[in-house]
């Protein structure tokens, strides 16, 4: 007994090392370096400062609230339309899905970019035709459009995960008790994939609030969202403490809407399923 | 017995990647009836139940409701309910709102549901299990869920496919009392899928034996074991000794290289037969009293009977007695003329053999004809 939960322990070791390293201790330096000034000194002026920045608070929940729900609208379809292909089909749409994740955000920021900017492909083409250039970049729905380009996946993979664990039998049995397509839809699908439509909005609401280069590329400075802020204070020395007090109160805002979310999926039991 | 054909499917036949699983179906059912389609796996029984509730389509054939086609009726429509093989319930809802669930996508008031709910969930025993997730259900609670969910909906046919399957011995028993119940007291035409012939002949009105994607034989229990049609049903319904015989004239049949007598007519001078005889239906008599004579070659213990195996002349008889016979001994056998059974000759003809492998454990089982296995096996590999 003794030997076993010692080995237990023991194997705990290296991940207890990790979470101290990387997770834990950069946020004792958070919490820290938002509770001090500059030489080191209790204080609480960076948290009352934050009423100057409840603006862009605002702005970046707004952006980020409409990215979600825009790759939920089109996410969620997605995900069925290929649940529902040949096994064989579903699994070259998840790769087609999965290849623009494995390049790099900043790669794939700049190349929406190239396609978007003036002088870029479809301005170019927009010319062609004669509507002459539409200014994108720097506009709300730019960034708007850099979010959901970025984190689609995030919401359809998920969501298609739990789709695919679907058995046929539950769709039968609501077309046997009345269901024609669409109820099927709202009254069993819909809700046995909650738990993938909370991960999936948890996996795209969270970068989306805390990016700070697709505002900076594709608002073309026009938006300041808080990943932008925290960013710009952390490249100055001086406004570290502010900048240390901004990414504090964003945690705190993440792990809120975390939690709700989490909280919504325990009252839903859909996940598992019961033969 | 009312004569409305609820269901009538007409020359039904349909393939799945191009391989024929329903040959020519004809079969109605009529109002109110208990039909059971019994046969082996792989038959085709599920695949003519989801012909029936619209979830698969006849490549041929026409299905009828009440005399209207319904080929092109979507499940959702048809006025006919499905127990599934494996029950399906919703796992994200409740007893009382899986149960709910039909009549809410129907928009029944909301008080009428809620007495619906509690009428049908009494009727099969599971009144206090509203609140409970079906989950956290037995077997064979989720198996009364499912039928009350089905049933709720008062449709004109249930259809249950294999619902007694994963249950054990003595819980499939008490539902299948439970279930005859149900029907008698809903008047709701059930239509019943089994492979287990038992389960068939204690709850049907009607029987439809079914093999390689055609139907054998449709009648009441009784016909269907007293009268079967071809070597198949016979087999396949209860214990059977089949036998290689002649009809020499009507009343008249040879088999066992002697002359009986026997009730069937109609049949042609000479013409070659299969013969039943149930195990149950032969006398043991002295030897030398005997119609037939043979040597006891094993003894069986069953609690109500011994089942004996007699060597006659190379073929093995299996027999039923409440009279106990040594091993080795020689004893006569005696068929009344009422318990010969005198069929056609079918493709099935001479595929059942005698019971030689039977009681002999696996002696002479290992020794069956090794070229046989391989190809069973290829076939199996494709
Ligand atoms: N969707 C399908 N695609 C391909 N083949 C199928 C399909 N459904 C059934 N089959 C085949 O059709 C044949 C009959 O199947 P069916 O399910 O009707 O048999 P069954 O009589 O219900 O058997 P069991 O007693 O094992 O349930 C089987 O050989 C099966 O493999
Ligand atoms: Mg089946």
């Amino acid at each position: 007994m003794n030997k076993k939960s010692f080995l237990d322990s023991f194997s705990l070791v290296p991940h207890a090392v990790w979470s101290v390293l990387f997770i834990v201790a950069p946020l004792i330096f958070v919490v820290y370096f938002a509770f001090t000034d500059r030489n080191g000194n209790f204080t609480f002026s960076n948290i009352g400062a934050l009423s100057d920045y409840a603006h862009i608070f605002g702005l970046s929940v707004a952006f980020a609230l409409i990215a979600t729900v825009i790759c939920l609208l089109i996410g969620y379809p997605l995900a069925f339309f290929i649940s529902r292909l040949k096994p064989s089909k579903q699994k070259i749409l998840i790769l087609i899905l999965m290849l623009p994740m494995w390049i790099s955000l900043l790669i794939r920021t700049y190349s929406l970019m190239a396609l978007l900017d003036n002088g870029g492909l479809l301005n170019t083409l927009f010319e062609a035709i004669g509507i002459g250039p539409v200014k994108i970049v720097g506009t709300a729905g730019a960034v708007i459009l850099g979010m959901v380009y970025d984190f689609l996946p995030y919401m359809v993979l998920p969501i298609y995960t739990s789709m695919s664990k679907l058995d046929i039998r539950y769709f039968e049995a609501a077309e046997d008790l009345g269901c024609n397509g669409f109820k099927t839809m709202t009254k069993v699908v819909f809700p046995l994939t909650v738990p993938g439509i909370i991960s999936g909005i948890t996996m795209v609401f969270v970068p989306s609030i805390s990016t700070f280069y697709i505002s900076q590329k594709l608002g073309g400075g026009s938006f300041d969202l808080i990943g932008d802020t925290i960013e710009r204070h952390f490249q100055n020395q001086s406004t570290y403490n502010v900048g240390a007090a901004i990414s504090l109160v964003m945690m705190i805002l993440i792990l809120i809407s975390v939690a709700v979310m989490n909280k919504f999926a325990d009252d839903n039991k859909g996940g598992q399923l019961i033969v | 017995m009312e004569q409305t054909k609820i269901i009538d499917l007409k020359n039904i036949s349909k393939s799945f990647d191009g391989e024929p699983v329903l040959k020519n179906i004809n079969l109605y059912i009529r109002d109110k009836e208990f039909v059971t389609l019994l046969g082996p796996s792989g038959c085709g029984k599920t695949t003519t139940l989801r012909i029936i509730g619209g979830f698969e389509q006849p490549d041929e054939g026409d299905v009828f409701f009440l005399d209207e086609r319904i080929n092109d009726v979507p499940p959702y429509k048809r006025n006919v309910n499905t127990v599934f093989q494996r029950y399906a319930l919703f796992p994200h809802l409740n007893v009382y709102e899986n149960v709910a669930f039909g009549l809410r996508v129907a928009k029944v008031p909301n008080n009428v549901i809620s007495k619906k709910v509690k009428e049908t969930l009494a009727l099969v025993n599971l009144k206090g299990f509203e609140k409970r997730a079906v989950s956290t259900l037995s077997g064979g609670q989720q198996q009364r869920v499912a039928i009350a969910r089905a049933l709720v909906n008062n449709p004109k046919v249930l259809l249950l496919d294999e619902p007694l399957a994963a249950l054990d011995l003595k819980l499939r028993k008490d539902m299948q009392n439970e279930l005859k119940a149900l029907h008698e007291r809903t008047g709701i035409t059930f239509i019943y899928v089994t492979h287990d012939q038992e389960e068939a002949l204690s709850m049907s009105d009607t029987i439809v034996v079914m093999a390689d994607g055609r139907i054998q034989q449709i009648g009441t229990p009784t016909d269907i074991y007293n009268e079967p049609k071809n070597a198949f049903v016979a087999d396949f319904i209860g214990e059977s000794n089949i036998l290689d015989g002649v009809m020499i004239d009507d009343f008249r049949a040879k088999f066992a290289g002697v002359e009986f007598k026997c009730l069937d007519s109609g049949f042609e001078k000479n013409e070659p037969v299969d013969v039943v005889v149930r195990p149950e239906d032969v006398d043991i008599v002295p030897a030398d009293k005997g119609m037939l004579r043979g040597t006891v070659t094993g003894v069986t213990f069953k609690g109500v009977h011994w089942e004996i195996i007699v060597d006659i002349k190379g073929f093995k008889w299996m027999i039923q007695t409440t009279d106990y016979c040594a091993p080795d001994s020689v004893i006569g056998l005696y068929i009344e003329p009422d318990a010969i059974h005198v069929m056609k000759k079918s493709e099935y003809s001479g595929m059942f053999g005698d019971y030689s492998s039977y009681s002999e454990e696996f002696d002479e089982l290992s020794v069956a004809d090794p070229e046989e296995e391989e190809k069973n096996t290829e076939a199996e590999d494709e």
